[in-house]
């Protein structure tokens, strides 16, 4: 069995199924976004920010913030163990990936909470 | 017809180049690929490739035939050929030894590593191990690999990682022992698969599946694997 220390869960299995629920999470809140702006063509400001202020959107948001941080830190993981081979250069990638995902969660929970 | 063949002799040339050939091919025959080759073998005898058994069995001809891997022995020139130029290059993603030979090492180690050989601790039986029909209906569609490696060296995940992914032969290999009735290490070979390479880094492309010379399918085997499991862990 080929170990490895960086993988978000260390089981191919396990990364495996969270890229695909994550996926199905993504897809989902897609479909619920692009529907509501189907559906409400005169969205005026107040509509919007209602609609994130209900708990349930927040509680879609987030959930959907934190499969965007994991499935791009899998999809990132296996691209740099693909495509970099000097064990530096791949190891700084894949830090900077974790950060700026990081960041993204950290910063999005303020947006979402903060409004 | 005009054939390109690569060519590369690491004791004389310094880089691998394509020589071209001219070649009259005997009118209202549609030869095979190997043919042209042993043809082209009286203009140069230092063309280099494998072949044995010259008619699909024995899996040493694998190539790279304009663009796409198959046997050279059971390729007609008339589906390989693109306006009427051969191109002839070693299965990609292996080091060449010289012309169309290839190091098949990296990909022996692969199918070494998922250990193809049937596991059974209990005390053999007088005469053999029965299986049902239905069993052994179970192997069709896997046993049938002559480890042509025209799959694996077709597959990115495998020239990528091709110390790490076991590629599509290997894991068509590996599923024909897990679905084995008669094998009793199902187990411990799942806990050999379930790490982010081995298995995992199959993306689904099916470039195995479509250069197959057998019409194979590894890319279902491996979703077999994936779907043993997966339910063994949930």
């Amino acid at each position: 069995m080929v170990t490895q220390i960086t993988s978000f869960g260390r089981s191919g299995l396990y990364d495996w199924m969270m890229q695909r629920i994550s996926a199905l999470v993504l897809s989902l809140y897609t479909l619920f976004i692009l529907g509501y702006l189907v559906f409400n063509p005169d969205l005026t400001y107040d509509q919007w920010s209602g609609l994130f202020e209900t708990t349930w959107v927040r509680i879609f948001s987030l959930l959907t913030l934190l499969s965007i941080g994991v499935h791009s830190w899998i999809g990132l993981w296996s691209v740099s163990t693909d495509y970099i081979k000097a064990t530096g250069v791949r190891f700084f990638f894949q830090s900077v990936c974790g950060l700026v995902m990081f960041v993204y969660v950290a910063w999005g929970i303020q947006v979402l909470w903060g409004l | 017809m005009l054939v390109s063949i690569y060519r590369y002799n690491p004791e004389v040339d310094d880089a691998p180049y394509m020589k071209d050939y001219q070649i009259d091919l005997p009118a209202g025959k549609d030869l095979m690929v190997l043919d042209v080759l042993q043809l082209l073998k009286e203009q140069d005898s230092s063309i280099s490739y494998r072949r044995s058994c010259r008619e699909g069995v024995c899996g040493s001809d694998g190539m790279n035939m304009n663009g796409k891997n198959g046997l050279a022995c059971i390729t007609p020139v008339s589906a390989a050929a693109k306006d009427d130029k051969l191109i002839l290059r070693p299965l990609p993603g292996l080091p060449v030894v010289r012309d169309l030979v290839v190091d098949m090492g990296q990909f022996y180690k692969q199918y070494e590593k998922i250990r193809p050989y049937l596991i059974n601790e209990s005390p053999a039986p007088a005469i053999e191990r029965l299986q049902s029909p239905e069993e052994r209906e179970k192997l069709d569609g896997l046993y049938e690999c002559i480890l042509c490696a025209c799959c694996s060296t077709a597959c990115p995940s495998f020239w990528w990682n091709p110390d790490k992914f076991v590629g599509p032969s290997g894991l068509l290999q590996a599923y024909r022992f897990l679905i084995d009735s008669r094998d009793t290490a199902t187990q411990e070979r799942l806990s050999d698969l379930d790490d982010p390479f081995s298995v995992f880094r199959c993306h689904g492309i099916m470039n195995c599946v479509n250069v197959c010379p057998k019409g194979l399918n590894p890319t279902k085997a491996i979703g077999n694997i994936r779907t043993m499991l997966l339910q063994r862990a949930t």
